[in-house]
C-alpha cells in the first residue's frame, strides 16, 4: 500500500516534469516571480514621481520609457505587479474557502441545504459579478488594494461551489468512502482521510483557475476606472493610456507591457491548471 | 414543460429581486453619504465663505429631498420599486436634465448590433474549432496553447491592440465611434458601410477573445464523449467515424451552451471594457462615463439594464435548452 502510494506520487510528479505545459507555464511564473524580487533593485522613481523626460521611448534610463507626465513606466509597472500577485493570491484564496466550505457541505450534507445553498449559488451566478463590483466600487471613495481583493473574493466563489459539490457528490457515493462508514468511522474521520486527499489537487486547480480570474477581473474594474486608489494598477495604467490618447500619439510603450504582462502571466497559470488536469484525468493527455 | 418554465421564471423573478435591491441597498450601506460627495464636488468650486456654506447646505437638503433619502428606509424601498415598474430610473446629473431612461436606451441598439453577432459567432465558430482540435493530435498541439493564450488576454487590451495596429499604423480602419461625425443614422449605404467599418474591430476584439474559451470547453468535452462507453459501442458496431463524432458533437455542446449562460457576465464585463477603448456609444461606455462623473443615478440604471438584459438572456437560453436536450423536455413532460 505505501510502496504503490509513492509510485503513485513519483508518477504524476514524472509527468509534471516531462509535460511541456507545465515546463511552459512554470517558466513564465518564475519569471514573473523573479521580476517581483529582483525588478524593485532597478526601481529609480517613484510611480508618481517626475523622471525628468516626457513621452519618451524605452532606453537605457527608463527601460520601458515615460509617459507625456513624465512617469517612468518601469516603475509604475513593477510596483503593480506587487498589487497584482496580492489580489490573485488573496482574491483567489477567499473565493476558494468559501466556495469550498459552501460547495462541500451542500455536497455532504444534501437535502434541504443542498436545496438552499445550489439556489442561492445559481442566483449569485446569473447576476453578472462585473455589474455587482462596479455598483460597489463605485460607492467607496477609497478602495486598497486589500479591500478589492476581499471585495472580488467574497463575489467570486459560486463557481468554486459548484465544481467543489459536483465533486463532493461523486467521490460521497465511492466504494472506500462507502466501507469506512460501514466500519464505523465518524464523519470528520471520513473528511479527512478519505475525501480531502481526493479532493486536494482539484481544489488547487479551482485555485488556480480564480488566481487568474480574479487578476483578469481586477484588470478590468481598475481599466473602468474603479481599481484600487492607493497604488498603481496594470489595469489602471492602461486605463491611463487609453484617456491621455497614447493610441493616438502612438506611444506603444505605454499600452503594450502592460498588457503582455497580464496576459502571460494569466495563460501561464491556465497552462498549470491544464498540465495538472492532465496528470490527474489521463484521459486528456491525447498528445 | 409548462411546469419546466414556471419553475425558470420563478427563479429568475427571485434573482431579479436579490439584484435588484442590492442595487438599492448598496449605495445606502456604504460608508458615507453619496449626497455630501456630491455637494462637496460643488463646494470644492466655491471657496469657504459664509454664503458658499449656506449654498452647500441648502443644496444638501434639496438632494437629500429630491433623492427621497430623509424618509424612512422601507418608504424609500417602496418608492424604489414603484418608479421601476413605472419606468422612473431618477435624472442624469452627468446628462443633466436627460431621464436615465432615455440615456440608456439609446445605447441599447448599439450594443444588441455588437454584442449578439460576437457573442453567437464566437460560440458557433469556438465550438467547430474545438471539435476539430480534438481529433487531430498536430492541430491539438498547436492550437490548445493559442486558445489559453487568447482567454488570457483582457478583452480590452486586444481591442487596444487592433486599434494600434489598424488604426495608428496602418490607417485603414476608424480609432473610435460608431460612425463618422460627419454621418447621420440612416439607411443608406454610405452609412451602413461606415457603421461597419467602426464596428468591425469592436466585433474582432470580442470574437476572439470569447473563441478561445469555447474552443477549449469543446475540445475537452469532445475528448470525453469521443472516450465514452456509448462512443466504443458504436464503434464496434461498425459506425463510421463521421456518425460517431456527429453524436459526441450533439452530447457535447450541451454543458457549453450552459456555460454560455454562464460566461455571459464575463462578456458583459469584456463589451464594457472594449466599448471604452473605442468609445463605442453602448452601455459600457456611458457607465464608464457615469463612474468618471460619479453619476449615480446613472450607474444605478445601467447596473439595473445589464441585470435585465443577462437574465432574459439566460431564460432565452433556458427555452433552447428545452429543445436541444429531449432529456428535459421528457421529464418535465412524463414527471
Amino acid at each position: 500500500m505505501k510502496l504503490s502510494d509513492r509510485l503513485k506520487k513519483w508518477d504524476v510528479l514524472y509527468f509534471f516534469l516531462t509535460n511541456n505545459k507545465f515546463k511552459i507555464g512554470i517558466g513564465i511564473l518564475l519569471f514573473f516571480i523573479l521580476l517581483s524580487i529582483i525588478g524593485p533593485f532597478f526601481v529609480h522613481y517613484k510611480p508618481y514621481e517626475f523622471a525628468g523626460e516626457m513621452g519618451t521611448p524605452p532606453s537605457l534610463g527608463h527601460p520601458l520609457g515615460t509617459n507625456p507626465f513624465g512617469y517612468d513606466l518601469y516603475s509604475q509597472l513593477i510596483v503593480a505587479l506587487d498589487g497584482t500577485w496580492l489580489i490573485g493570491l488573496l482574491g483567489g484564496g477567499i473565493a476558494t474557502l468559501i466556495g469550498l466550505l459552501i460547495g462541500f457541505f451542500a455536497g455532504y450534507e444534501g437535502g434541504f441545504w443542498d436545496e438552499l445553498l445550489m439556489m442561492l449559488t445559481n442566483i449569485l451566478l446569473v447576476i453578472p459579478t462585473i455589474a455587482l463590483l462596479i455598483i460597489i466600487a463605485s460607492f467607496l471613495n477609497s478602495r486598497s488594494v486589500v479591500l478589492e481583493s476581499i471585495i472580488i473574493g467574497l463575489t467570486g466563489w459560486p463557481w468554486v461551489a459548484r465544481a467543489v459539490r459536483a465533486q463532493t457528490l461523486s467521490l460521497k457515493s465511492r466504494e472506500f468512502v462507502s466501507l469506512s462508514k460501514i466500519s464505523g468511522a465518524g464523519t470528520l474521520k471520513i473528511i479527512t482521510q478519505d475525501i480531502a486527499p481526493n479532493m486536494l489537487s482539484y481544489v488547487f486547480m479551482v485555485f488556480i483557475l480564480q488566481f487568474g480570474g480574479s487578476i483578469l477581473t481586477i484588470v478590468g474594474l481598475s481599466f473602468i476606472g474603479l481599481g484600487p486608489t492607493n497604488s498603481v494598477s496594470l489595469g489602471g495604467m492602461l486605463q491611463d493610456s487609453v484617456l491621455w490618447n497614447a493610441l493616438i500619439l502612438g506611444y506603444w510603450w505605454w499600452m503594450i507591457p502592460p498588457g503582455v504582462v497580464i496576459t502571460f502571466m494569466v495563460a501561464s497559470l491556465y497552462f498549470i491548471n491544464m498540465a495538472m488536469d492532465e496528470a490527474f484525468n489521463p484521459r486528456l493527455r491525447s498528445m | 414543460m409548462r411546469k419546466y418554465l414556471t419553475r425558470k421564471i420563478l427563479i429568475y423573478l427571485i434573482t431579479f429581486f436579490i439584484a435588484a435591491s442590492l442595487d438599492w441597498a448598496i449605495p445606502r450601506v456604504m460608508p458615507g453619504n453619496p449626497v455630501s460627495l456630491i455637494v462637496s464636488r460643488f463646494a470644492q468650486n466655491s471657496s469657504g465663505s459664509a454664503q458658499a456654506s449656506l449654498i452647500t447646505k441648502q443644496m444638501f437638503d434639496y438632494f437629500m429631498q429630491a433623492f427621497q433619502l430623509n424618509k424612512p428606509w422601507w418608504e424609500q424601498y417602496g418608492l424604489f420599486w414603484r418608479n421601476l415598474f413605472t419606468g422612473n430610473l431618477g435624472i442624469s446629473m452627468y446628462l443633466y436634465p436627460k431621464p436615465v431612461l432615455s440615456v440608456i436606451l439609446s445605447a441599447v441598439p448599439y450594443d444588441v448590433l455588437f454584442l449578439l453577432p460576437s457573442i453567437l459567432l464566437s460560440f458557433w465558430v469556438g465550438n467547430r474549432i474545438g471539435a476539430w482540435a480534438a481529433r487531430n493530435k498536430r492541430a491539438d498541439n498547436a492550437l490548445l496553447p493559442i486558445f489559453y493564450i487568447l482567454t488570457s488576454v483582457p478583452y480590452f487590451w486586444l481591442g487596444i491592440l487592433l486599434v494600434w495596429v489598424f488604426g495608428t499604423i496602418l490607417h485603414v480602419l476608424p480609432m473610435s465611434g460608431a460612425f463618422s461625425y460627419s454621418m447621420t443614422p440612416s439607411f443608406t449605404l454610405a452609412f451602413i458601410f461606415d457603421y461597419l467599418k467602426h464596428w468591425i474591430l469592436p466585433f474582432l476584439s470580442l470574437f476572439i477573445v470569447a473563441l478561445g474559451g469555447w474552443a477549449i470547453g469543446m475540445r475537452n468535452m469532445i475528448i470525453y464523449e469521443l472516450e465514452s462507453n456509448y462512443s466504443r459501442y458504436m464503434g464496434s458496431l461498425g459506425a463510421s467515424q463521421r456518425l460517431i463524432r456527429k453524436y459526441s458533437y450533439r452530447n457535447a455542446v450541451l454543458p457549453q451552451v450552459t456555460g454560455l449562460a454562464l460566461q455571459l457576465g464575463t462578456i458583459v464585463a469584456g463589451a464594457i471594457t472594449t466599448e471604452i477603448v473605442f468609445s463605442y456609444p453602448g452601455i459600457g461606455y456611458i457607465l464608464f462615463q457615469a463612474i468618471m462623473n460619479k453619476d449615480y443615478p446613472l450607474i444605478q440604471g445601467c447596473f439595473l439594464l445589464i441585470i435585465i438584459a443577462v437574465l432574459l438572456a439566460n431564460f432565452i437560453i433556458d427555452v433552447l435548452y428545452m429543445f436541444i436536450d429531449p432529456r428535459i423536455r421528457i421529464a418535465y413532460t412524463e414527471g
